[in-house]
């Protein structure tokens, strides 16, 4: 059963039709490129994905539920979306780190919050933050920057609060990790240890959908690619198919554009 | 003027810069709250309450602050035949300064709300929606992601709009509180002046105090940007 299955995702903006109907499944631990021009609906498409969107029309499902159809507004309750958005992560163009604490807190911040709801949170209280520290901690080490742990995100450069901002969306264990543009906001010397963060989280468990302009990145660690133009799917297949034999006129201009650079 | 006459007249400018202290206390503690009430008004979803509550700010910050004055101190008794308690909670107090205390809590309330409001509306949407995708409900959003920065971001206006209140305190004497310029202007009556001028002290010490506390804040808050 594939982990998520999307279709016919459809939403406009006033009388801009941004997404016309997308339709992608994904295998657990597979990892998902999805690449095209400026304004084809890539991060419209994350945003409704992961509920900060609402779509007018289609449906999602996680591992066989239906986490949301807009017709059916048994699927749209206010409080159950919170719950549904913790399916997946999202890791931001602009890292959107809260400048206010330091970088362990930030990555504790929400698990406390959702522990808090917890029944035994009131007995077990120190052997649960203590849980979930340890669990930040890891994390952390695994993004590189167990030394960053009491700095704030001001002190840090922008490849590290993208590190910290993997590590505080991977923390919440979600089942599909969405990353939008995680290296645009970067100076160029600096999209490197961010791609290999990504990269080394690549695993059978874990499920990721990179919206991306690297493409050499998408061709080395995607198992899939969709190429996205005016809302729809132009293209959908391995990297090799995709990228290196594309079959419309659209992917075609987009991707030698792209090389020529 | 002899040294015992200054200490009597400082002793007494003292006396009413206490009344000059209580509407300032009075006035912060309940203004800070109820701007913050003001500010999910104006913020509402819900129109009608919203453009109620901007209108009321409108009046508010388009009228003169001393013909606020006038009107709860007059206003509620020709309007409505009401009449100011003698005492609340115990308290006994004159009807003169519960007006004064509504009209600078209520004008106070709107600035501070406007203050509010554009702090929460320079907090870039990227805030909320990182709080929100990761779980957090739309309360644990406000109070633990968005409050401290808005905090950071409007203590200088509200450092600005603090020092106004306290030298704005002195335009109670327009309906006879008995307060620091209203006794200078008693004695200038009798044909001695300089206690006019003498009152600036106090209130160069007051703002100079809240000055200092206010830069410490800052400092505080400055370990983050
Ligand atoms: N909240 C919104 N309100 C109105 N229009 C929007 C909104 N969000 C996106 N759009 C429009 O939707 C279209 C697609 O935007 P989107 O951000 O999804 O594109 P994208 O593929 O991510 O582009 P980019 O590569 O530049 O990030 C654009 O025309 C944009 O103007
Ligand atoms: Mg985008």
């Amino acid at each position: 059963m594939s982990v998520l299955e999307v279709k016919g995702i459809k939403k406009s903006f006033g009388s801009n039709n941004v997404l016309k109907g997308i339709d992608f499944s994904l295998e657990k631990g597979e990892v998902l490129a999805i690449i095209g021009s400026s304004g084809s609906g890539k991060t419209t498409l994350l945003r409704c994905l992961n509920f900060l969107e609402t779509p007018d029309s289609g449906e999602i499902y996680v591992n066989g539920k239906l986490l949301l159809d807009p017709s059916r507004p048994d699927t749209m309750n206010e409080k159950d979306i919170r719950t549904k958005r913790l399916h997946f992560g999202l890791v931001f163009q602009s890292f959107n780190l809260f400048p206010q604490y330091t970088v362990i807190k930030n990555i504790t911040l929400a698990q406390e919050l959702l522990a808090k709801e917890r029944p035994d949170y009131k007995a077990d209280k120190k052997k649960i933050l203590e849980d979930i520290y340890n669990n930040s901690i890891k994390i952390l080490d695994r993004v590189g920057l167990l030394e960053k742990e009491k700095a704030y995100p001001c002190e840090l450069s922008g490849g590290q609060q993208q590190r910290v901002a993997i590590a505080r969306a991977l923390a919440m264990r979600p089942e599909i990790l969405c990353f939008d543009e995680p290296t645009s906001a970067l100076d160029p010397e600096l999209t490197g240890e961010v791609l290999k963060v990504i990269r080394g989280l690549k695993s059978s468990d874990s499920t990721m959908i990179v919206v991306t302009h690297e493409i050499e990145f998408a061709r080395n660690v995607a198992d899939k690619v969709i190429y996205m133009a005016d809302g729809v799917i132009e293209e959908m297949g391995t990297p090799a198919q995709v990228i290196d034999n594309p079959q419309s006129e659209k992917a075609k201009a987009f991707l030698s554009n792209i090389f020529k650079q | 003027m002899t040294f015992e006459s200054f200490c009597n007249v400082t002793l007494s400018l003292l006396t009413a810069f206490k009344e000059n202290v209580v509407i300032f206390v009075i006035t912060l503690l309940c203004a800070i709250p109820l701007g913050l009430l003001m500010t999910f008004g104006s913020m509402s979803k819900f129109k009608p309450l919203k453009w109620l509550v901007r209108t009321f700010v409108w009046i508010i910050r388009g009228t003169p602050l001393m013909l606020q004055l006038f009107i709860f101190m007059y206003g509620p008794g020709l309007l409505f035949g009401i009449v100011y308690p003698d005492s609340i909670f115990g308290i006994t107090i004159n009807n003169r300064m519960i007006a004064a205390l509504l009209a600078f809590i209520i004008n106070y309330a709107a600035y501070f709300s406007e203050i509010y409001r554009g702090g929460i509306e320079s907090i870039p949407k990227g805030q909320y929606e990182a709080g929100q995708v990761l779980g957090m409900t739309k309360s644990q959003v406000f109070f633990k992601v968005v409050l401290m920065q808005v905090v950071k971001r409007i203590v200088p206006p509200m450092g600005n709009e603090i020092i106004t209140l306290v030298k704005d305190t002195s335009l109670a004497r327009v309906i006879a509180v008995g307060e620091i310029m209203m006794t200078a202007n008693e004695y200038a009556a009798d044909g001695i002046i300089w206690p006019l001028f003498y009152t600036a002290v106090f209130f160069l010490l007051f703002c100079g105090v809240l000055t200092v506390l206010f830069s410490k804040v800052e400092k505080k808050l400055d370990y983050y940007r």
